[in-house]
Parts: structure tokens; sequence; C-alpha cells
């Protein structure tokens, strides 16, 4: 496999460059993207900096844009992939060092939707009743986990990375509006209303095109606008 | 480079479930807390997490009771858990749970609209005598729900994270109290001091000293490894879980949760075999249902063209189950095996996954040193967790008992420390503080030498090969020698090639390894110090459990001297559980 890889070390480096290397997949143990990473890392170049953790897509860590796409490298399966891969850091955040980006701005947009659920009132000893319809309405928004390959993938973020709130901000602003439980539906939907929030999203659906998850944050936000015309 | 100090009323170093959860109990209290973590907090294994948590609820079975939890537990560790730390976990588990879900966890539901329960492993109702449905789930992504729910509520009450930071030493003072941690931020490689009266290690585990694992491949047993440096000794580190369903190839966990809804394991000839092992057949404790597959792969009847795993027949579930209530592991399979499990089995083996041991504590997290005269609490420091051995999972835990383990030992040690009198001044001197980066200098000094990737993969090779499933003494004594050699290579000559500042990973694996090599040290120690086979520690060389001479902790130090420590058998509400056979 022949990969090209954007190295970026901002102490040594004037400009990003892409490094290439030829890796024979006959040497790496696994199956996936983030395997050969890792081979580069342990016997070609142990200079290229990445972020993993659980290697098994649900940490969200390993998010990169891989001949054009946003991906997790821990579920992309080799078999899918060309003689010839690319490699970027994910786009429309700041790059910290080669595949490695600056996700500050995309964790705050998270908290600006106030990311926790606030009910009305607690059952003191038991559990919120929620029936099993209810709760199935956060199929779909619960399961996120923060990779941030829909954000970066939308020319929205790209276009106003410090003011709009993305597809994951608004995926989980929609998982706590949906949410039978929390008490607060129209503070939520009230707080999306500004010019950078729920209708700065074009409709483009390049975050659900990406999503590791197979979510659809353009859903989302098309549910968050209904809800807020009923309001 | 400078070294900059920062001072606070606590640090919990790891930002996973136990941490988030002792950092949420402190910042109620109003205390001001550093959570310093490697990864971003949603990183941290508990993510992974797939099947449950357990709590006597009585949502599905009435009459469920924790006293039942209780006495499954203490079973199921094979009677070498803590019992009075084991009825502390298992009476204060329903309103953990509870608590949870007023956070916002997003359980599963039954029809009743009540905390949807699983049945798990080594679970019962009437002490052992009918099966019980116990483990609250999530559908099979319960550690996810639980880690978003948690770090949640840590925005909600502004917990002060440090992510990518990396710690590397404890430090002690010369009164002989822990004062804080040494820490290097992974994105510009600046230093500092975090200081503290009281630091709590939450740092998880370290199934990353084997070849195959579930564990993620920041599992690499920091805090252990810091304990361990300080000369603190550490427990049962010889009990390792082999989880019975690790995918075939990549390690990845296939939930319990699976046997749980009625999935049964399968050998090559088609046979259900689990039901030859145990009354409980799939449901049996994992120590069990792992040595149980072992065997039919020793015997010959594995599957595929080297015989050597298992297949998992998820086939005969109805699909509403394995949509609504195994999501993610259809994903799994599908990603990862390329196998529709509605279809066809899915290729499994025991694959490690859980340390039993670690650092002994108190119910309240005080890691404690035992002497001759009894326990002693170490001063300043407190570890919770799966780094900790409080022990409530003894030489086998059940399985959704280490998600509660998390939440309720995590609360414990937070409101412990939240609680403390702390008029004694913070006492510290430079001294104390550059020998917590003593090693890291050296390091970074050191331009050749053995690249830390070629350590970590004979360390891995030898764990696999040599403290697998059986072991017996001469293959753990090789083991050991060689554990020692690359001991030596590690601290005198390993080396990374990157010294740069910004976000070097080559860097702070090589300090992983350091980690991993003392965690494989201390398994070797304890593995050999075992002489009998209790739980997950099955010795060839010695087939039974022996009640008489080991019905006891061991502990184990880095100048390799062993101490036995009495398990507890005195809970204060319940009668203790006798020792019986297990099934």
């Amino acid at each position: 496999m022949q990969l090209k890889i954007q190295r970026y070390d901002p102490e040594a480096d004037v400009r990003p460059y892409l490094k290439a290397y030829t890796v024979d997949l006959n040497q790496v143990q696994g199956m996936m993207l983030l395997d050969v990473l890792e081979y580069i890392k342990d016997h070609l170049d142990p200079t290229l900096s990445i972020r993993r953790s659980c290697g098994g897509g649900v940490c969200g860590s390993d998010g990169m844009n891989v001949n054009g796409k946003n991906v997790l490298a821990c579920q992309t399966q080799l078999a899918t992939l060309p003689e010839d891969v690319t490699i970027y850091p994910m786009p429309g955040m700041p790059v910290v060092r080669d595949l490695v980006v600056d996700m500050s701005q995309f964790y705050k947009h998270f908290e600006s939707v106030e990311p926790y659920l606030q009910p009305k009132q607690l059952p003191k000893d038991h559990e919120q009743i929620q029936s099993i319809e209810d709760r199935a309405k956060l199929d779909g928004l619960y399961e996120c986990i923060m990779c941030g390959c829909c954000t970066s993938a939308c020319p929205s973020s790209w276009w106003n990375p410090d003011k709009f709130v993305g597809p994951q901000g608004l995926l989980t602003a929609a998982r706590f509006v949906a949410d039978s439980r929390d008490g607060q539906k129209e503070k939520r939907l009230d707080n999306l209303s500004g010019k950078y929030k729920l209708y700065r999203c074009r409709g483009i659906f390049s975050c659900t095109t990406v999503c590791p998850k197979g979510l659809n944050p353009t859903q989302a936000i098309a549910d968050l606008r209904s809800a807020q015309e009923d309001v | 480079m400078t070294v900059s100090t920062q001072v606070f009323d606590a640090i919990v170093i790891g930002a996973g479930g136990a941490g988030m959860r002792a950092s949420l109990a402190l910042g109620v209290e109003g205390k001001r807390v550093a959570v310093i973590s490697k990864v971003f907090p949603t990183r941290s294994h508990t993510v992974a997490a797939q099947g449950g948590i357990n709590a006597a609820l009585s949502n599905y079975d009435a009459d469920d009771n924790w006293k039942y939890h209780f006495y499954d537990t203490v079973k199921g560790s094979d009677f070498l858990g803590d019992q009075h730390a084991i009825e502390y976990m298992c009476r204060e588990a329903p309103r953990s749970i509870i608590e949870l879900e007023h956070w916002g966890m997003p359980f599963s539901r039954d029809e009743k609209g009540k905390i949807y329960q699983r049945a798990f492993g080594g679970q019962s109702r009437f002490y052992g005598k009918e099966k019980v449905r116990r483990t609250c789930a999530v559908a099979d992504r319960t550690g996810h729900a639980l880690l978003h729910t948690l770090y949640q509520q840590n925005v909600a009450h502004n917990t002060q994270f440090y992510s990518e930071w990396f710690a590397l030493e404890l430090v002690k003072n010369k009164q002989g109290h822990f004062v804080g941690v040494t820490a290097i931020n992974i994105s510009d490689g600046s230093k500092c001091f975090f200081a503290a009266k009281q630091t709590i290690l939450a740092t998880g585990g370290a199934g990353r000293i084997y070849e195959q694992s579930t564990n993620a491949y920041i599992c690499t047993g920091d805090g252990l490894g810091m304990a361990w440096r300080h000369n603190i000794g550490l427990q049962d580190m010889e009990m390792w879980q082999f989880h019975p369903t690790g995918l075939y190839g990549t390690g990845i966990l296939i939930s319990e949760g699976t046997r749980g809804e009625g999935g049964r394991l399968r050998n090559a000839q088609g046979d259900y075999y689990m039901s030859g092992y145990s009354k409980n057949a799939d449901l049996a404790c994992r120590d069990i249902v792992a040595r149980s597959s072992v065997q039919e792969i020793l015997a010959g009847r594995g599957c595929g063209p080297d015989k050597d795993h298992v297949h998992l027949d998820l086939t005969d579930l109805d699909e509403d189950t394995i949509r609504n209530k195994l999501p993610g592991i259809t994903e799994i399979a599908q990603v990862y095996a390329g196998v529709d499990p509605r279809k066809e089995p899915l290729p499994v083996v025991p694959t490690v996954h859980y340390l039993m041991g670690g650092i002994p504590t108190t119910e309240y997290g005080q890691v404690i040193e035992h002497t001759p005269g009894g326990d002693k609490v170490i001063p300043g420091l407190y570890a919770v967790g799966e780094c900790a051995c409080v022990s409530v999972h003894g030489a086998n835990r059940l399985g959704a008992n280490s998600l509660l383990d998390l939440v309720v030992f995590g609360r414990a040690a937070g409101h412990h420390v939240a609680q403390l009198d702390e008029t004694q001044p913070l006492v510290y001197d430079q001294d104390d503080i550059d020998q917590g980066f003593a090693t890291y200098t050296q390091m970074m000094k050191r331009t050749s030498g053995i690249a830390h990737s070629v350590i970590r993969s004979k360390l891995q090779k030898i764990m696999q090969r040599d403290f697998g499933v059986y072991r017996n003494h001469s293959e753990m004594q090789s083991g050991l020698q060689a554990l020692k050699q690359l001991k030596h290579d590690y601290d005198h000559s390993c080396y990374f090639a990157d010294k740069s500042k910004v976000f070097n990973t080559n860097k702070i694996e090589a300090l992983e390894v350091g980690n991993l090599l003392d965690v494989a040290l201390s398994t070797a120690y304890a593995s050999l110090y075992r002489t009998e086979s209790r739980g997950a520690h099955s010795r060839m060389d010695y087939p039974e459990r022996d009640d008489t001479n080991w019905c006891v902790h061991s502990v184990v130090y880095a100048d390799e001297s062993t101490v036995k420590r009495p398990v507890n058998v005195a809970p204060n509400e319940v009668k203790p559980v006798i020792l019986e056979v297990r099934d």
C-alpha cells in the first residue's frame, strides 16, 4: 500500500507537507487502517502522531480524512481502500501536529447546548418512568461518539467555525429535546434560534454522509426546526 | 524546561467512569479539583463497556435483593473478594443506578417504563436457587452511555479537566505523605507539578500487557506503575480475567449480554458445550466459561482451519432482540468480522479483559499498606476503579459489576476526600518534585538504544505465552526471567527517537511501556507466588483451590518481596458467605 500522510510539526516545519510511506500489508497484523498507521509508527517512522484509544470504533479518537472523506481509522477496512491512500487531518480544524487537530472549538459548541439532562422534578427513590416508545426517540441521537467527523465535514462549520454550533452540537441538542425526561424543551429550542444555530445548516448532508456511527444529524436538525415551529 | 506548579484541593488522575464520578462528588462539595487525563474524557476505556451495570432493582424479577447480589458476587469472586466491600457495593447499587438515570443516562426500558434488566453470568436470587435478571442496560452500549452521562454532568458542574496531560510520577514528601503528581502536557510538552493534599488514582486497567486484549491502546496501567515505583504493594495481580468472547483476530469485546439474551457457545462439531461444563451453562462465571472454551480448543474441537477459536451462536435470537438489544454487537460483527450475527455464528476466543487485582484500598478508596500489625492507610493517596483492588471482584469479577464498581467507589472516594479535615499544611520541597521528573529527564537525554516498541512487543508476547488462561511454574519462571531482562533493557537503554515538544506520541508511548513492564512484573511475581488455582488463576501444577493456605490476598512489591493479606469475611449487616465449591 502506498500512503501519503500530511505531516506537520509546528516547531520544525514552516508548512505542512505530504510524506510517502510504502507498507507491505503482509507485515501488518490486523485488517484496519489504524493497524497500518500503528505499523508505520512502530517500524517505519516513530515521529508520526495520531490520536487513538479503543481501536474499536467507540471512543471517537481517530477521525481523519482518508482519500477525501472523514473516517475513523480503526473501522476503515484495508480491503475497502485502493492501493494509493492519502491521509489528511480532519479539515476545518486547526492542526496541532500531523493528523492531530485542535478540537477545543468543537467541544465549546457541544457545551453551548447545555448537554445534560434538566428534569423539572425527580422521583425520590426510583427512576423516572419512560416508555419504550419515548426511549426509542433517543435512538440515533445518543450514540454519538464526538469524533468530530461531521462538524469537520460541514461547509457551514468551515465558514463560521467559531460561531456555528455545527452538526454535532445540534445533534446533541436534539438528543435532549427528544428526551421525554427533560423539562427545558422550550428553553433549549429558544437557545437554538440565533443566526448561527439551527438555520445555519444548509442541508448539505455531509455530516450524515461521513458519520461513522450511521447517525443522521441533518434529520435531527430538521426535527429540531419542526419542534421549534410547534412551540 | 521550567516546571510550573498548580495547587488544588484534590487531584483525580484519569477521566473514566471512576475518575469522573469522584470529581463530581468533589465538585458538589465545592472542592477545587483538577482531573488529569491523557485522553479527552469520552475517549476513556469505560466507553467500551457494553452489557450493563448490576443492581438488584427487581424491575424484571420481583424479590431480587442486594443481599442476593452480595452472595453472587462473593461466590463469583471464588471467595477472594472482601465481604464488607462487596456488601457496601451491592447495597449502594440501586441508588447509584437511580442517580445515573436521574442524570440522564438513556437506559433501555421495559414495558412499565422502568430500567430494562437482562440476564448475565453468575446471577441468582434466593442464594443461588433461581436465575435472575439484574443487569441494567443501555442496549449494548452501557459504558458509552455511562461515560457520556458522567462527562455531561461534569460539564454541568464546571469540572476543571486537564485533557491530554500525561501523569509521570506521584510525589511524596519527606514525611511520607503523597502531595500530588508530576505531569507533562502532551499538546506542548510543558511540565507541571500538580500539588494537592489528596490524589485519587483512577487510571484504569492494563490489558495491553497482553498481545491480544479487549482493552484500548491506552490501558497501560499508568497508576499501577506509579504506585509500584513508590514501593506500594499491589494486590492479587495474578487475577486477570479472560473474557470468553473476544472477537477472534481483533480481540474486540463481544458482550456477555449476547449470552444473557440467549446466545450460546458452540464448538466445531456443532455442540453447545457449556452445558457439559456447568449447570449454569453459558451463563456460568467468566473464568469457568473461558476455561471451558480453552478445553474445547485443546481437545481439538476448536473452529476454523487452525482449530483455535470457538463460535458464538446468536442465530436463535429473534430479530427484535438483535435490533433493539444488541445493535452495537451487530455492527461490530459486520465491520470487524464480516459476519451477520442473525445468519452466522461469530468467531470468538477467550481474551484478556480485566484486572481484578490492583492497588489495595479501603472501601473509601484510601490506599493501604499491609503490615504485620494490620492495614495502615497511606496518607494523601486514593485509588478507585480498575486500578484499585478494594476488593470486590476477588479472583473473578462478575459481568456488569465493573461499571458498578466505578460509580460506587468513585463516589465513595470523592465524598471521603471532600469530608477530610485538612488543617495540616501541604508540605513539599524542590527535591520531591525533581524526583518526579528524574526518569523522564533521563529518557529525554538518551539518543540511542532500544526502541520502546521492540520492548513492548516482546513483553506482550511473553505475557500471552506464559501467563495465559492456564499457567504452570516452569513457563512462568522462564517468562519472569525474560521480563527481568526487558526491565533491565528498559531502565538502561530504552529510548524514543522523537524529542519534539508538540503532541509527541512517541515519547508518551515510551513512558507507557515503563508502566506496562511494572504491571507485567507484578503479575509474574504474584502468579508464581499463589500456588493454587482460584478464580481466574488456573495452574496446571496446582489444579485445586487451597483454602487452607490461599484464601488470602497476595501482595507483591517491586523488590520482589511478597506477603499474604487476610480476606475480609465480616460484612456488617449480613451473614458472611461460607466457603463452598462453585459450579
